[in-house]
């Protein structure tokens, strides 16, 4: 890693402020991405970005010039106006969100591209600029503040992100209730209506701010990509604002790196920085999709692969058990217990094999044995099933021919503690429904 | 998000009827246009005003079938999503296709790429949403904004390539509407046709798809394969549609026209058809706009009309339309302030002695209406020919007799049904049927009337104890009625 980075040749004079001011940026739109994530209004970004326009082409009417803070000022006023719109037409009309945005954002676009056509012959708005971001400029604009040399770029994410935490920390609580539960938080003394527009106003003004400094592409994807991440990782709020800012840092710093190097590997310069850093978050976003430790797709799959196989491996030796109580002859070929139990080859082969290794069971010229130990497990097995068939009839009143597929399911996850409750609800029961002995229990710490 | 910033080739001195006036940079004056040029549009006879109002009429006849299903679907954003997501794809095969030696800007392998770069952000977008806890609007902005951003790097190294003249690539994803050729137009129609087909012959899938999915999945309907065909038809109307006239036009055709037909029905089929009306009708008047007025970009100007019928549509749609909305509230509240006024004139005549007249004065105390609202409520009924109104009484005229009895009946049924059957204290049953009666339709009376017996037409008397005091206001729910004051 280390010769990687040396070999980039990074110069910190310049990457150093083109790191920091990604960074800034994605923490900037992070914060309150959160909250987009959670009231499911993700595409908001992705509106405003559009939505300007009209703004933009104002201020360059009214200002006669292309400086930044009259354009500023229009997007700022415009992108809160889109924000509102989108909300009224929602309620007014009682418009699907989506379609709401969609209707606001394309009209608004079409009616800028229309204002700005008519001086288009004299205007040179730079497409690339803003679609891939400015952010490898950002060391040519420097500002002078207290005298010390600062790219006007890194200044403002640098104010507008510590506005935004600052926001997120004082209505922490309000963001949190309203964000959940709306009508709790109108019932609790806080106006979710306000928290709404408020953090509209604060998504609005952190899109302009951002897609002015490095570029429109980062913004929709630093609002949705690393909450989303942190959102797979975590169930408190806390926590996902946490990692969001982590996947932000760290997309921040990957994202230039691999900007320089990912292209170099193809023997290409380097790219756009803001489309790597994007590109970054969505890497982070595919593992967390699969590896998150709660909610990760593979993690979740092989949690359940777990818990058929351990329900198999009940399955196998309950079966043994009751071959051993009919015909005492308890033991079946492979071929014989897949057929019983209904079972993929492969799946059964594990389980046999887990059985083995744990003593369970034990192999003999193809035939599968319960051990002593494997008899204490299924007895105790069979013991729940039964009393839950004794339990179910007599308590629950449904028909002895009705209990063996809910006891079947209840049995892989009944303790002793609960066999002890069930055997005193049943009266000591010693027979089941189907006229079977129920064994007696057998303490497994004995054994 | 936009690639769309510029209208690449939507130049607006595109010289189709004669040269711009050199302008200043505040000149911003739209020049009329003459009767010569208004003629040559409205009969088309520039071969290229043609294909464009062609073009774009079939467009928006495609896509505002196609979008009014995503709406449905509660995915408007759907095609935004999807058009941001072709960009890798599309910069993925002109690498590929230069590398071995091909014109990379082949329409046929830009649009291969297309397709599968949409086609793969589909399906990411449905595993997110089917198998993670993300919803479809976060999985629909990180398809986006990471497709798009991928894209967007892999420009940066085209740029680069020896001989990669990347320019004008952007432009297949941002457009020209004005400069579509015939060949564009060709394309259109034929991907127009394959989705209209493809809708129709699936439409009975795709109603239940968008109404009720998880009936669909339980009747036996491949949900997911119905889904990636109704996505198909998107990437596939989009791509063409991208190319030819832009990324904000395509997402706008496929949102705003069905999301205007919304307002007029609420039936599919004639849903589908007002949607493919508005949008073909949008796409023609923006398209023939633009050829009139020189410097007003087409895309433009069709998202625009579009927008105009959206707006027109959502005040005055028949069927979801604030105006009518507003209208069928306004008639509820006159008719339930009518029958309260009825019931309640009645049920005080009913204390001794019997009268069909009432006072001002104890109406007020009846209910908690305010004194304007119970004038509005009286001037109402007098105005229907309920009751008759002096400065000091009311009074039940004949006709309103006979309704204010139906009236007190009717509620007093539902008041005895929920004493009989829903085990309802007396004391509570009035707030109850207090909200019902308005909305009661001769069949449930009837069934009320086999169930508690009482066939005969008169009035039954109150399970409750009336009082001339004021119950309490039904809508605002204060307190119980606590039997008698």
């Amino acid at each position: 890693m280390l010769v990687t980075l040396a070999a980039l040749n990074l110069s910190w004079e310049l990457d150093g402020w083109i790191i920091l001011a990604a960074v800034l940026c994605a923490i900037a739109c992070a914060i309150p991405g959160n909250f987009l994530v959670l009231r499911r209004m993700s595409m908001l970004g992705d509106a405003i970005t559009h939505a300007v326009l009209p703004g933009i082409a104002v201020a360059f009417f009214v200002s006669q010039s292309r400086s930044s803070l009259p354009m500023f000022l229009g997007a700022a006023v415009v992108g809160i106006l889109t924000a509102f719109f989108v909300d009224w037409i929602q309620r007014l009309g009682r418009v699907d969100e989506g379609a709401s945005m969609g209707v606001v954002f394309t009209s608004l676009f079409a009616l800028g591209l229309v204002m700005i056509v008519q001086a288009a012959d004299h205007v040179e708005l730079d497409p690339g600029c803003v679609l891939y971001g400015a952010i490898e400029l950002t060391p040519l604009d420097m500002v002078i503040v207290q005298g010390r040399e600062l790219p006007r770029a890194v200044l403002i994410l640098g104010l507008l992100a510590i506005a935004n935490t600052v926001f997120v920390g004082v209505f922490f609580k309000e963001l949190l209730i309203s964000s959940f539960d709306p009508s709790l938080a109108t019932t609790s003394g806080i106006s979710a209506a306000w928290m709404h527009y408020l953090l509209m106003v604060v998504v609005a003004v952190t899109a302009v701010a951002c897609f002015e400094s490095v570029g429109s592409v980062l913004v929709v994807a630093m609002f949705v990509v690393p909450p989303a991440t942190a959102y797979m990782l975590t169930d408190r709020l806390s926590w996902m604002i946490g990692l969001s800012l982590l996947v932000a840092v760290l997309s921040g710093v990957l994202g230039h790196i691999s900007a320089i190097a990912v292209p170099s590997w193809f023997g290409f310069q380097s790219t756009t920085t803001a489309s790597m850093m994007a590109v970054c978050s969505g890497v982070f976003l595919f593992a967390a999709a699969l590896f998150a430790p709660r909610h990760g797709i593979v993690i979740r799959a092989g949690r359940r692969y777990l818990l058929s196989l351990r329900i198999l491996c009940d399955d196998l030796v309950a079966l043994l058990y009751r071959l051993g109580e009919g015909t005492n002859e308890a033991r079946i070929k492979m071929e014989g217990a897949q057929e019983s139990l209904l079972c993929q080859r492969l799946p059964l082969v594990l389980a046999a094999r887990l059985l083995v290794q744990r003593g369970d069971v034990s192999l003999s010229d193809g035939h599968l044995l319960l051990t002593s130990q494997g008899q204490q497990r299924a007895q105790n097995l069979i013991r729940s099933h039964r009393l839950w068939e004794s339990y179910l009839q007599d308590q629950a009143g449904m028909g002895a021919d009705r209990v063996h597929v809910p006891a079947e399911r209840l049995e892989h996850f009944t303790d002793s503690r609960l066999r002890g409750e069930l055997d005193r609800e049943t009266n000591t029961a010693t027979t089941d429904p189907h006229g079977r002995d129920i064994p007696a229990e057998v303490d497994a710490r004995d054994r | 998000m936009s690639g769309d910033w510029w209208p690449s080739g939507d130049s607006p001195s595109r010289g189709a009827f004669g040269s711009l006036a050199q302008s200043t940079l505040t000149d911003r004056s739209i020049e009329m246009p003459t009767w010569e040029i208004l003629r040559r549009v409205v009969l088309l006879e520039d071969y290229n005003t043609r294909v464009v109002v062609f073009a774009a009429a079939v467009l928006g006849c495609a896509a505002g079938v196609v979008g009014s299903f995503t709406l449905l679907r509660r995915r408007a954003l759907m095609g935004d999503a999807l058009s941001h997501a072709t960009l890798p794809g599309i910069t993925i095969a002109f690498m590929i296709v230069t590398a071995f030696g091909g014109n990379g800007k082949a329409l046929e392998w830009l649009l291969l790429g297309a397709t599968i770069s949409g086609l793969v952000g589909t399906g990411v977008i449905l595993a997110l949403r089917n198998l993670t806890r993300l919803k479809e609007d976060t999985a629909m902005g990180i398809v986006l904004s990471v497709f798009f951003a991928l894209g967007i790097a892999l420009l940066g190294v085209i740029q680069q390539m020896p001989d990669g003249h990347a320019a004008g690539l952007e432009s297949f994803i941002f457009g020209k509407t004005a400069s579509m050729t015939a060949r564009d137009a060709r394309l259109i129609s034929l991907s127009a046709i394959v989705c209209l087909g493809v809708c129709l012959m699936l439409f009975k899938e795709f109603k239940l798809l968008c109404f009720d999915e998880g009936f669909a999945a339980s009747e036996g309907y491949p949900v997911v394969a119905l889904d990636v065909v109704l996505m198909g038809a998107v990437i596939l109307i989009s791509i063409v549609g991208l190319q030819a006239a832009g990324l904000v036009l395509m997402i706008a055709l496929l949102i705003v026209p069905p999301a205007a037909a919304r307002f007029w029905t609420d039936d599919l089929s004639r849903m589908l058809l007002i949607a493919a009306f508005l949008g073909a009708f949008g796409g023609l008047l923006g398209a023939a706009a633009s050829a009139l007025f020189p410097r007003l970009p087409s895309g433009a100007m069709i998202v625009l009309t579009c927008a105009a019928f959206f707006g027109f549509s959502m005040v005055f749609g028949a069927s979801r339309g604030v105006l009518i909305r507003r209208w069928r509230r306004r008639q509820l509240n006159r008719s339930v302030a009518e029958q309260h006024l009825l019931r309640a004139v009645y049920e005080l005549g009913e204390l001794a002695p019997p009268s069909n007249s009432t006072l001002r004065q104890q109406l007020l105390g009846k209910r908690s209406w305010t004194k304007r609202q119970l004038d509005w409520a009286i001037r109402l009924a007098e105005r229907a020919g309920w009751v008759t109104a002096l400065p000091q009484r009311v009074t039940l005229t004949p006709r309103g007799i006979v309704e204010a009895k139906r009236l007190t009946r009717e509620h007093r049924l539902w008041e005895l049904y929920l004493i009989a059957y829903a085990e309802t204290a007396p004391a509570r049953v009035d707030r109850q049927a207090d909200r019902i009666e308005h909305v009661l339709e001769p069949e449930v009376i009837a069934e009320l009337e086999r169930r508690l017996e009482r066939e005969q037409q008169q009035v039954p008397q109150s399970p409750h104890e009336l009082s001339e005091q004021a119950t309490r206001d039904p809508t605002t729910g204060n307190n119980d009625k606590g039997g008698s004051p």
